[in-house]
């Protein structure tokens, strides 16, 4: 009787989840509809959440609910604060959700979307959450310190040097691939460009308000705020259409590049209270409400799915990104199935606020399940759009030029018809002067959203309304993610010459907050460039890099996860964080080494470099270079790459083998060496 | 006409949950606790007001040398 109560249910929840699963995944020529991938991806979260992480809560980390977390040892009524569950939820996922989520399952889908949704919910489940429940558990037995300082304490000095340095790099690649993608999704588009530049008065008017008008009624500026955000959507249709003003807010790739950059030079040294703080709350708010509207437009309109469950492009042809699907399609979809990142998150100001002990599988698992549902969504926005017009967007302009009827040719040869009508009437349908080559996953995503909604709400007449919606609420969080991190790289930079110069690390100070603020933003801007410019897109350089770099980082937390379980004894349960280190560390190695060494000159940076070298002692300018000199930058660039990728690699390996040296020492040792802060119970009320 | 005062008192934890949820996704938290802290814990101390509590949690997010605010990919 006990046990058939207490599994049945969810039995039935594997049962019905195992269903969808199979109607997903077995192709018998019939349109499949997207709810099926949602129930599926739903049934199995469950199912994990339930028997899964509640395993890992109470064998591996054996949670206590009596023992007192950092938030009632500390509690100070500012960092350190015991918050409500459902409260903390919604900041730990806030503050985990990004960009991420939904542009890397949207490239993926160029291999169908079979391959993309069997990997985020496998590596949801048995990595992803793993990793930010782990590190959310160790964080919190250490007073909330940070994965820097874990990995020093538990690892030891160096690899904590390492992981540091590791850190900025993947910060640089971050900053630089997610500002590529308002890059391609603003260049040549008035509209869009003027909706996301009217933010930053928006965003300012906003701040006065909160400073100065009515102090700190973050509720009503939102919604002022969101007021004025819509009428600059509605308001952008009409400038794209005006003649003179139109051709104004039309900007080129490299003239977008140049714009960030200043932006994010400015934007990072302007008070927090004027832009970047009433951005966030838009960028915040607007993040939530529109996944919430995407998961309930998905549910009514319940789309089908109109791309193959699997494409020929798995062999690695594919217009959209190179490389076959092992390994990267595995780094390809970072955030939504193991992201490194969330590591940084999982122990910064969440392990802080925990009220009990128990509360971490809701959060640290569950969040991040959460997470990997909007990947889903993404998946499900790429895949409910016509095969044609993806492969339009998404395919370099080398390849299918820059006119509808090349477009359509090249795109119908690759396997998927579309006709030069239907790329002009798309295009004219989300109120854009063209869609061909717009890759970088956010215009996509928008078409697929704007599908989605404007079927619920609207019709076709609200399409371009949904559409520069969509653009406008990635590109708004993207801003959001380039100014603050722009400023977290200044204080990095400042910390690191700071160890030479201590004067430098006055951040009060004007000189070297502004030479700091250059160095961090020459950096990314380097690569931004580099992008823009790139003969195959950009984002077919920068996003495997960036995923490479995302998915190191998630292998070096869960190397400091395996270690701190042979130090607590448990090592009978440390396949829990080794099959995913080990994963990853295959995933990554892999991709890496390929992109630096294969003979593909779409695939290997040092291949590629070879083509132009040998061109250019031939006399001959290969395009996109236009003389000796862009050649020679392209090369160059070709070799920082591939000096980038290897360094990714020898990190992996340097914690990688750190990592196995603490573990061998804790195995040999007598007892417990992991470095809790002393277990103290919950003092009695 | 009975049940009234109860679902009014679950609306009212209700909506301030979710309040408190929004204004903690972007670093503010809650004064009150912060407020009912200070005067329980250090009755000798007096507790920052609202604003300064405002801008205070606002540093402490964005502010120099700070890098919480800073979101994930």
């Amino acid at each position: 009787m006990g046990a058939i109560s207490k599994h049945g249910p969810w039995a039935l929840v594997g049962a019905l989840g195992a269903a969808a699963l199979s109607i997903v995944a077995v192709e018998r020529g019939e349109v499949v509809n997207a709810l099926w991938l949602v129930v599926a991806a739903v049934c199995v979260y469950l199912i994990a959440y339930r028997y899964y992480a509640k395993f890992i809560a109470d064998k591996v980390m054996r949670l206590d609910a009596k023992r007192e977390t950092p938030a009632v040892r500390h509690n100070d009524g500012l960092d350190y604060v015991p918050t409500n569950k459902s409260v903390l939820f919604g900041h730990h996922f806030a503050a985990i959700a990004g960009a991420g989520p939904l542009v890397g399952p949207v490239l993926a889908a160029q291999m169908g979307y079979l391959p993309g949704m069997l990997w985020i919910l496998a590596g949801v489940v048995l990595a992803g959450a793993v990793q930010d429940f782990m590190v959310l558990f160790i964080s919190m037995r250490r007073d909330g310190r940070s994965l820097g300082e874990l990995i020093r304490s538990e690892l030891g000095t160096i690899p904590g040097i390492i992981a540091l340095f590791g850190t900025f790099l993947i910060m640089v690649i971050l900053l630089a691939v997610l500002a590529l993608i308002v890059v391609k999704a603003l260049a040549e588009s008035p509209w869009g460009t003027f909706t996301v530049m009217m933010t930053i008065p928006i965003a300012m008017l906003m701040g006065i308000y909160t400073r100065y008008i009515r102090p700190g009624k973050i509720g009503e500026v939102s919604v002022i705020g969101f007021l004025l955000l819509m009428a600059a959507i509605v308001g952008g249709g009409s400038v794209a259409a005006h003649p003179v003003w139109g051709p104004a807010f039309t900007f080129t790739g490299t003239q977008l590049c140049w714009l960030l950059i200043g932006y994010g030079f400015v934007a990072s040294i302007l008070p927090v209270w004027l832009l970047l703080a009433p951005r966030d709350y838009l960028s915040t708010f607007l993040k939530i409400g529109t996944i919430v509207g995407l998961a309930l437009g998905i549910a009514v309109v319940a789309p089908q799915m109109q791309m193959p469950a699997m494409t020929k492009f798995v062999d690695g042809t594919g217009p959209v990104w190179s490389g076959q699907l092992f390994p990267f399609l595995f780094i390809t979809i970072a955030c939504g199935s193991v992201s490194g990142f969330h590591a940084l998150i999982s122990s910064g100001t969440t392990p802080k606020l925990i009220a009990n002990e128990m509360d971490a599988r809701f959060i640290g698992y569950g969040g991040m399940l959460m997470e990997s549902f909007v990947a889903i969504m993404a998946l499900v926005s790429a895949c409910v759009i016509d095969p044609g017009v993806y492969f339009t967007m998404n395919s370099p302009a080398a390849l299918v030029g820059t006119t509808p009827e090349t477009a359509a040719a090249a795109v119908t040869k690759l396997g998927f018809a579309i006709t030069p009508e239907t790329i002009t009437q798309t295009a004219q349908d989300v109120g854009e002067h063209t869609i061909i080559s717009r890759a970088g996953g956010a215009p996509t995503l928008a078409v697929g959203m704007a599908h989605i909604i404007s079927s619920a709400i609207g019709g076709k007449a609200m399409m371009a309304f949904w559409y520069h919606f969509a653009i406008l609420f990635e590109a708004l969080f993207i801003l959001t993610a380039v100014d603050a991190g722009t400023r977290a790289c200044r204080f990095m930079v400042q910390d690191l010459i700071g160890l030479a110069v201590p004067a430098f690390k006055e951040t009060a100070s004007w000189g070297p907050s502004i030479v700091a603020t250059a160095i961090a933003v020459g950096a990314w801007g380097y690569f931004l460039y580099q992008g823009v410019t790139d003969p195959l897109g950009g984002i077919n350089t920068l996003w495997p890099l960036f995923g490479i770099s995302n998915q190191m980082l998630a292998a070096v937390a869960l190397t400091l996860c395996t270690v701190v379980i042979f130090k607590m004894k448990r090592e009978r349960y440390a396949f829990v964080t080794i099959i995913p280190t080990i994963w990853l560390c295959i995933c990554t190695l892999t991709a890496g080494w390929q992109k630096i060494f294969s003979a593909d000159p779409r695939i290997g940076f040092l291949a590629h470099a070879d083509r132009y070298a040998t061109a250019l002692a031939e006399g001959k300018v290969l395009a996109p270079a236009k003389n000796a000199d862009q050649m020679a930058q392209i090369i160059f660039n070709d070799r920082i790459d591939a000096v980038l990728a290897a360094m990714f690699i020898g990190l992996v390996l340097a914690i990688g083998a750190f990592g196995i040296l603490s573990c061998l020492k804790a195995l040999r040792a007598s007892g417990w060496t992991a470095l809790e802060s002393d277990p103290r119970a919950v003092p009695a009320e | 006409m009975q049940r009234s005062p109860n679902l009014m008192e679950r609306w009212k934890t209700l909506s301030k949950c979710v309040c408190d949820g929004a204004k903690l996704m972007v670093g503010q938290g809650d004064y009150a606790a912060y407020a009912e802290h200070v005067r329980r814990t250090h009755p000798d101390r007096q507790p920052m007001s609202e604003l300064e509590f405002f801008r205070n949690r606002e540093n402490a997010r964005f502010g120099v040398g700070n890098t919480s605010g800073f979101r994930c990919c």
